[in-house]
């Protein structure tokens, strides 16, 4: 075994425990300190004003009235006269001033003119033959073909035959290739032809159908076929913090920048261009973010202009934090993702066809594609989905692109269907786990302990509550699945010879427990205990790691730690082992102690073994990944699986959730405790978006109409019911290495509670949220 | 000036409704200093402030606290801009989410709410008065323990929410504990362990 290998149980004190969070102590003490709570001396309030328009075109700008205000200290316009806007709330113009108060009064002293254009926000399904089919391909219709795992050669054909409306340039192509594109895809981008973006004039962009088999004949000849509606509605991000920055020149050509971010690593790239100074110039700081969710890798428009005005008020710190307003309108949002669905399936329950045409928004870049049908390979399958282009902030990675949407609709036909066979969904689901490939063990491990935890067999009914009461009981589960490997990590770790332990990464603590994680695989290691390593991360000085996002921190960080703490035990055992008279390889690290493995009585403590280090403290960089040191430590691909209970009240259409149950894989489990907090939080983000949460945009005006918090509502405490949560570990997961939980758990809960709800009430509610409106006009069609 | 005159009036010196309006209207850009005045508006007697910088004077965690600050601005601000108590945080900025909630006189109230000219006189006791040193209180301790905290933004103002409610209620309910603690919200999901803070806490969750 090699040494890097993920010890086993017997010999991991900490690694699989339940260990509290790290930073528990200060965020709940009230001193933690993030962004938004930067203060130094002398700083500057940044406000922007945003265009109240969905769509327009900047005619004229005068700021002279606020340039002159006592207390404004710069004033930055950020789009210039004729910049055509393509959703409300864009950046126009920012300004720095003494206080909120005096910046406030500046925004609404600058006059902006508009020619108001025509916009279209409707997400409505688009009407039959629109839309350009095999229009030039986007960026966004190229990583989202990428990140829904379109066969290559159909990527490149598609390249081929379309062209692409972005220019990729050497950067793009060479980190697409370093994000696991094939080669030969990245290559046909290089060589595809340029072509200009579809004219303005279809808001509708149609792929190409895709079609496997032969769904024809197959539904003309299966034992069952139903026909539904399904989908999810534009969510935010409603990050708690909102978007945000404070720049500060300390020279000429140095810039520090504070950010709310789950990218400290990759802010500084993406701000030299602009600032026009080298990005080693520019250090990123960031201690606590206050939420992020998909929405925080870009240095964004505000960041850039925080820095532009504090170079015009001579350097001093400049912070902006958007309003909650332009948080929910511009800087986070889920798109819409709806579907007419035929699924057909064998006498058994055995799924034969699928067909889907589906439809969504994500701004005005058109939408994402939902990988359907989900999770299962059907054998026969015609499928279409038309992007539309609407005039709303673009939409960003939210939990999991893409896989809620596609469960909703999957795991909605699938329960539908099974409905119509008088069969158990549990049953239907469980005799087509083949379908779910190399998962497929996964669930059906998962699935009875589900079953156990819900007493599903005891309390699950046909479709449709019989009893006579108002309100209706039912239940409902759901299966999904994500990445997660480790992205690229690298950790310094130094052991100094008073037996200190130093760690350095670039990274960030989204509230996921990375710190935690970090410390854990580090004190585990080197056989000491947590509070014998000082962590440092949220410094872009520090070694780079990769942003948050798509799970992959935890197995990165992991990773790295894990190669950085073995390297230096090693170091560290050669300088001892002459004092213990053994062999480096002889010596282990346990208990806070260095000692012989054959005779544990001839040990040094380690604070002893540290000191003959020499002088100079110890050094080590471990990387991920690092094929120089096998094994690879994370993994790809996890399954879980979730069951809801609810109450409908079909005289209110208010639904409650009672009990939701998750069984959740996610390889190796460094800390219990953390792992399921991240499933229960995502079990509570789930259902406020199942039953709570849409972004409306107003038709008239083009604007969100609810861009604050009592009208786009979040679940609060009484809306949780009882959670259960069961982490899968040990044998058949513990060796499949480190991979990564933040998107997973959030996938389920929107279709499983959606599935509930057609089973106490005997009809679908098409889209999420099941807001008692939809619920009371799903019922409309039914006597009494 | 006429508007200079009507801005000193002598407290029931019989200000008109139409007067008060010109008074309170924002955007007279005058450098001024002037104490609170009390006038009778609508049949109530309204204290007036600025417009301008006024003096305030906050009690906060048993210190005394002053600064110059426009009537507009918040307790919250206040406490965060002009005193570095960044504990609470603006996140709704109009009393939905509790994250910037402060015990004034012992209650619970949403900062972001409360003008900080209106909370003089008041006893003020933010999430960072809760402790002393390093100590945290039982309620902290329990959220550590109970992991009910995840990006930690929500985290201090449902500190201070729990500490009064478990003030109130020592010995909650779950019905309680839903009603009590549903005045502040969370993005991160950590309700389940909140929960379990609010109904562990019977014994040990006196507040300091």
């Amino acid at each position: 075994m090699s040494e890097y290998q993920w010890p086993d149980p017997a010999t991991r004190p900490l690694l699989g425990k339940r260990i509290s969070r790290v930073d528990g102590p200060v965020k709940v003490a009230g001193r933690a300190k993030y962004t938004y709570d930067y203060n130094p001396a002398g700083l500057l309030a940044g406000k922007i004003l945003g265009c109240p328009y969905a769509h327009a075109r900047i005619t004229s700008i005068d700021t002279s009235a606020a340039e002159k205000m006592p207390g404004v200290k710069a004033v930055k316009i950020i789009q210039t006269p004729g910049t055509e806007i393509f959703w409300a709330g864009d950046e126009v113009v920012g300004v720095a001033a003494v206080d909120e108060q005096t910046a406030e009064d500046a925004i609404r002293a600058i006059k902006v003119q508009y020619e108001v254009l025509p916009h279209f926000v409707s997400d409505a399904e688009p009407p039959n033959n629109v839309g350009s089919e095999g229009g030039p391909i986007s960026r966004d219709d190229f990583e989202d073909m990428e990140d829904n795992q379109v066969p290559d050669e159909q990527v490149i054909a598609a390249i081929k035959k379309n062209g692409i409306s972005f220019k990729p340039d050497d950067k793009y192509l060479k980190a697409t290739q370093e994000s696991g594109v094939d080669p030969k895809v990245v290559e046909a981008l290089r060589n595809a032809k340029y072509a200009e973006g579809k004219a303005a004039t279809s808001p509708y962009k149609k792929t190409a159908v895709q079609k496997q088999g032969d769904p024809d004949k197959t539904f003309a000849s299966a034992a069952a076929v139903v026909e539904g509606l399904y989908g999810a509605s534009c969510i935010t991000h409603c990050c708690l913090e909102t978007h945000g920055a404070a720049s500060e020149w300390t020279g000429d050509k140095d810039l520090v920048v504070h950010i709310s971010t789950q990218n400290l690593s990759g802010i500084a790239p993406q701000m030299a261009e602009p600032i026009g100074i080298p990005a080693g110039n520019i250090q990123v700081l960031q201690q606590y973010v206050g939420g992020g969710f998909g929405s925080k890798f870009s240095v964004d428009r505000w960041g850039i202009t925080s820095a532009q005005l504090s170079k015009a008020a001579g350097g001093k710190p400049v912070k902006i934090m958007l309003e909650r307003a332009a948080e929910q309108e511009v800087a986070g949002m889920r798109p819409s993702d709806f579907a007419r669905v035929k699924v057909a399936a064998d006498k058994d329950g055995k799924l034969v066809a699928w067909e889907s045409r589906s439809w969504g928004t994500g701004g005005i870049g058109g939408g994402g594609t939902p990988p359907l049908p989900y999770i299962f390979e059907v054998p026969n399958q015609r499928k279409q989905n038309v992007a539309i282009a609407t005039n709303q902030g673009s939409a960003r990675a939210w939990r999991a692109p893409n896989h809620p949407q596609a469960a909703v609709i999957t795991m909605g036909a699938i329960e539908d269907l099974a409905a119509k066979l008088n069969m158990d969904p549990y049953d239907v689901i469980s005799r087509n786990l083949e379908l779910t490939g190399t998962r497929s063990r996964i669930y059906r491990d998962e699935l009875p302990i589900a079953a156990e935890l819900m007493e599903w067999k005891k309390n699950w009914h046909p479709r449709g509550d019989k009893t006579p009461a108002p309100v209706k009981h039912g239940l409902g589960l759901s299966l999904h699945t994500w990445g997660g490997r480790g992205h690229n990590s690298d950790c310094d770790l130094t052991i100094h010879p008073d037996g200190s332990v130093e760690i350095k990464m670039a990274t960030q603590d989204l509230g996921t427990g990375c710190r935690t994680v970090i410390t854990i695989v580090a004190a585990d290691t080197l056989g000491i205990p947590i509070d014998n390593i000082k962590l440092l991360i949220g410094d872009s000085r520090y070694p780079v790691s990769g942003g948050s996002g798509g799970s992959t921190t935890t197995g990165g960080v992991s990773s790295s730690t894990r190669r950085a703490a073995v390297d230096a035990r090693n170091q560290l055992f050669a300088a001892v082992a002459p004092a213990l008279k053994a062999k480096p390889e002889e010596l282990e690290a346990v208990n806070a102690t260095v000692r012989v493995k054959s005779d544990p009585n001839r040990s040094l403590s380690w604070k002893e073994a540290c000191s003959k280090i020499g002088a100079m403290p110890l050094t080590i960089r471990g990387k991920n990944p690092d094929k120089a040191k096998p094994p690879d430590l994370t993994n790809s691909g996890v399954g879980g699986v979730q069951m809801a209970d609810v109450s409908v009240d079909t005289e209110t259409g208010i639904v409650r959730v009672n009990k939701m149950v998750a069984v959740q894989d996610c390889g190796l489990v460094i800390d219990v405790k953390t792992a399921e907090s991240q499933v229960l939080g995502a079990l509570i983000m789930g259902i406020s978006y199942a039953l709570y949460e849409e972004k409306i945009l107003d038709p008239v005006t083009g604007r969100m109409l609810n861009p604050n918090m009592e009208f786009y509502r979040l679940a609060g405490i009484a809306d949780i019911g009882e959670l259960k949560v069961h982490m899968m570990t040990g044998k058949g997961y513990d060796e499949r290495g480190v991979i990564g939980l933040a998107e997973p758990p959030v996938v389920s809960p929107g279709a499983a509670i959606s599935n509930a709800v057609a089973n106490a009430i005997g009809v679908r509610v098409p889209f999420l949220p099941l807001t008692p409106d939809r619920v009371l006009e799903a019922l409309g069609g039914e006597p009494g | 000036m006429k508007d200079d005159d009507a801005r000193n009036p002598e407290p029931g010196s019989g200000v008109t409704r139409r007067d008060f309006m010109k008074i309170s209207g924002i955007g007279v850009a005058v450098p001024l200093l002037v104490g609170p005045t009390v006038v009778n508006a609508a049949g109530e007697d309204v204290t007036i402030h600025g417009p301008g910088k006024v003096p305030v004077e906050l009690t906060v965690n048993g210190k005394k606290l002053s600064a110059q600050l426009e009537p507009r601005v918040t307790l919250l601000d206040a406490l965060r801009d002009n005193f570095n108590l960044t504990g609470a945080k603006r996140v709704c900025d109009r009393g939905v989410c509790g994250a910037c909630t402060v015990l004034m006189d012992g209650k619970a109230v949403y900062a972001c709410a409360v003008l900080a000219v209106d909370a003089q006189g008041n006893k003020i006791t933010t999430i960072e008065g809760l402790t002393e040193g390093d100590a945290l209180t039982p309620v902290m301790q329990a959220f550590v323990d109970h992991d009910a905290q995840q990006c930690g933004f929500c985290t201090p103002g449902f500190i201070v929410a729990t500490t009064r409610f478990l003030e109130q209620h020592p010995n909650p309910t779950a019905e309680d504990v839903r009603h009590g603690l549903s005045g502040n919200f969370c993005r991160c999901g950590t309700y389940d362990g909140i929960r379990a803070v609010a109904l562990a806490n019977k014994q040990e969750g006196r507040a300091s």
